[in-house]
């Protein structure tokens, strides 16, 4: 049994986003180094939150459970405000190094776009998001164990990966919308993702009251890939033709020689 | 018996291989053997031509004496990179460090010395093509040395032996580790660093020596006696201890059937000739052995110190003037001889850019590349169309990462995961060794000399593994036991 709670819970966290990783980015080694440098710098946004976050713990009274529960929530909105800070200094670095491409290669087009990296960005915060979250409870779920043993949930684990699949898309998507809004200066979609991603942070507060955080967290996953999919340059109508299999750019571009 | 691993420059010195020919084998005395001067630097000849060469390996200098060059020496601005001029591979070149007389175009599907001329032309053209081929290049890294730490991670993870504590030490780490006060255990640390990296330094002298003086047969033996030894010695351990392990009880012909078989392979595969992938697969494993030999014997501290030291040594060895790594490379450079190339990965890969011809109508610029490189992939591509072809072309050879890289990258990310029961650490120490090897190549698409691929990994390896496991990790336990979400 601790097996297959192992597989399904791995793959419900990250099959999405290994599926999207496998068939969009994967054949593009462009692609992959920004999705790597992305998971760095927000390894790097946890880092600096952690160390504040140490800090702060070990002058503060260790006894007290409330100060501590108190610290930590102080850590997650940091660490929340970082994340998004980070977020905008990769968009900066990418912006910058795009550039000084351009005028190297004295070409009109770059070799890769701002909407693809975005994209890729989003997901290189969303899998290494996910997989700090996840990774260890994956591995316990592996061994010897009983869930809830002194009282708590039982639906742990599976809690766990379905958090963690909403985070990952929900990074993608926050990475579209993001360097969108950059692009077009929008500061108030700014505002709205790193809102989002704070109501998102405290709705786990909640836990163990799944219902509670899981399900308002999965109508703004819902929300945010609406509007991913409009700042991506999506429509109503072009969703259409993609799904009849009508649409002739998209059967051009990917078409491959054999 | 010596451990000498061809590819991870960490194989022992014959020399001091033999003077320990005492009976270790019958107490399993094999860190005695485990001699490590593994160094590893990166060489540029042109714009994305790279190739890293692990100076360990005298026996490199040894093999690229004996077998012919197949392909004279690649032009040196394009992004080509040499493949290894290892004998495995049929398209071999010779090393590429050699600042490339661009050969006459030969279109040979193995050299490709690419066109020479042609790439001058478009320098537009070029820095895209840089970039994408760069982009190809850093990817043809990341994928060896992900498969090299995986290899490592699922072993220690799940053999116990190669962490299990055990009282032996290599001999070139003689101090123990088993003191109770911080002080002295970090002082028999740094001494045995020191101990460690001096025999490092005078073996690569030694080497350096050996090669000024054409002493080619003696680095061959050398080189044979540590492929050997790894190749079948080490193997045979670990296939004993995945064994106990599982609990299979397997019986000696098997095992030997098999242990043979691996083992003659790999040496046909590595000193001679061979599919590319298999003698990557080949490199990747002994890699992977090495680097476990190192986590099991060597003590907590030390293996740390001896990590960061290292990479101080690898930077000073290859940049400086006097360095010994620089000498051996400019030595071969001399002589028109490639470096080492046995103990080199190269993930030589074959495609062609059709460069603008009135006469090449069939090859847009854009599709010929991803086409000949689709139709080269794993097969040699003789029957390509565009050899016939009056223009010239662009051959990528691959690029050429050390040994002793792999081996160090996957001892650093072993560590991280045998201390501790924690991904995250893990995790962390993964991403930011492929940050830094990126930021590795992308210096040496910037210098276009020979850099060593050490220091920047290692250095961010070494600041993520400290700051995860002692400032990330009780962060991210509380936040777990309280299911919360950042």
């Amino acid at each position: 049994m601790t097996a297959s709670v192992f597989f399904g819970c791995t793959f419900i966290a990250f099959g999405p986003a290994i599926a999207l990783f496998l068939f969009t980015i994967a054949r593009e080694p462009l692609r992959v180094i920004f999705l790597i440098a992305g998971a760095f710098f927000w390894l790097v946004s946890l880092l600096l939150s952690s160390l504040v976050w140490f800090i702060s713990v070990q002058i503060s009274n260790k006894e007290s459970a409330v100060q501590q529960k108190g610290l930590l929530i102080f850590g997650v909105v940091l660490s929340v405000l970082l994340q998004e800070t980070f977020r905008f200094a990769y968009y900066k670095l990418l912006k910058k190094a795009n550039e000084g491409l351009l005028t190297l290669s004295q070409e009109e087009t770059m070799p890769i776009s701002i909407r693809q990296l975005a994209y890729v960005s989003g997901l290189g915060f969303g899998f290494m998001s996910g997989a700090f979250s996840v990774v260890n409870i994956l591995a316990d779920s592996v061994g010897p164990g009983t869930v809830g043993i002194h009282g708590d949930s039982q639906h742990y684990f599976l809690s766990s990966a379905f958090m963690t699949m909403a985070i990952i898309l929900l990074h993608m998507f926050w990475g579209v919308v993001f360097f969108d809004a950059c692009e077009k200066s929008r500061w108030w979609a700014v505002a709205a993702v790193v809102i989002s991603h704070l109501v998102v942070s405290c709705l786990t507060f909640q836990n163990p009251e799944y219902v509670a955080s899981l399900i308002p967290t999965y109508v703004i996953l819902f929300v945010m890939g609406i509007w991913a999919f409009y700042s991506a340059g999506g429509s109503f109508r072009n969703l259409k033709l993609c799904l009849t299999c009508k649409d002739k750019d998209f059967l051009l571009s990917n078409h491959r020689s054999r | 018996m010596c451990v000498s691993s061809k590819t991870n420059g960490e194989t022992a010195a014959p020399l001091s291989s033999l003077d320990h020919m005492t009976c270790r084998s019958a107490d399993r005395r094999l860190p005695g053997c485990v001699f490590i001067s593994s160094f590893s630097f990166l060489r540029v000849d042109s714009v994305g031509t790279m190739s890293a060469s692990d100076s360990e390996d005298d026996f490199y200098n040894e093999r690229t004496a004996l077998v012919p060059a197949e392909n004279p020496a690649v032009p040196s601005y394009r992004p080509d990179l040499d493949s290894t001029p290892t004998e495995d591979s049929p398209p071999l070149r010779p090393k590429p460090g050699v600042s490339g007389r661009a050969a006459p175009g030969s279109l040979d599907s193995s050299g490709g010395e690419g066109g020479g001329g042609g790439g001058s032309d478009q320098e537009a053209d070029d820095e895209e093509l840089t970039l994408k081929y760069g982009a190809k290049h850093v990817i043809m890294l990341f994928i060896p040395v992900t498969l090299c730490m995986v290899v490592v991670v699922t072993t220690i993870k799940s053999v116990s032996f190669y962490t299990e504590k055990t009282n032996q030490q290599l001999i070139y780490t003689p101090f123990t580790e088993n003191t109770t006060s911080v002080g002295r255990r970090l002082l028999n640390s740094v001494l045995n660093t020191i101990i460690m990296i001096s025999v490092i330094v005078v073996m690569t002298i030694f080497l350096v020596v050996l090669y000024k003086y054409r002493c080619y047969k003696f680095i061959h033996g050398w080189l044979i006696l540590s492929s050997l030894m790894l190749l079948f010695w080490f193997s045979f351990m670990y296939l004993a201890e995945v064994f106990k392990t599982y609990n299979m009880a397997v019986d000696y012909v098997t095992v030997s059937v098999l242990i043979w078989n691996f083992g003659a392979v790999g040496m046909i595969c590595i000193h001679w000739k061979g599919p590319l992938q298999l003698q990557q697969a080949y490199l990747i494993l002994i890699s992977a052995l090495m680097a476990l030999v190192f986590i099991k014997y060597l003590p907590e501290w030390s293996a740390w110190v001896i990590l960061g030291a290292i990479s101080v040594y690898d930077l000073v060895a290859v940049l400086s003037p006097k360095g010994p790594l620089r000498m051996l490379v400019e030595t071969a450079q001399e002589r028109n001889e490639p470096i080492f190339p046995a103990l080199i990965y190269s993930s030589a890969m074959m495609w062609t850019v059709g460069m603008a011809s009135p006469t090449d109508a069939p090859h847009s610029q854009h599709h010929s590349d991803e086409e000949a490189e689709q139709s080269v992939r794993g097969a040699e591509p003789e029957s390509r169309q565009p050899r016939t072809f009056p223009e010239e072309l662009e051959e990528d050879r691959g690029v050429k990462l050390g040994l002793g890289d792999f081996i160090f990258y996957s001892v650093l990310v072993g560590k991280a995961a045998a201390t501790g029961g924690d991904w995250n650490t893990t995790l962390a120490c993964f991403v930011a060794i492929l940050i830094g090897l990126c930021l590795t190549l992308l210096l040496l698409a910037i210098f276009k000399k020979a850099l060593p691929a050490l220091p920047i990994s290692i250095t961010f390896g070494l600041i993520f593994y400290f700051s995860t496991d002692f400032l990330v990790q009780p962060f991210m336990d509380n936040l777990a036991a309280h299911q919360f979400y950042i």
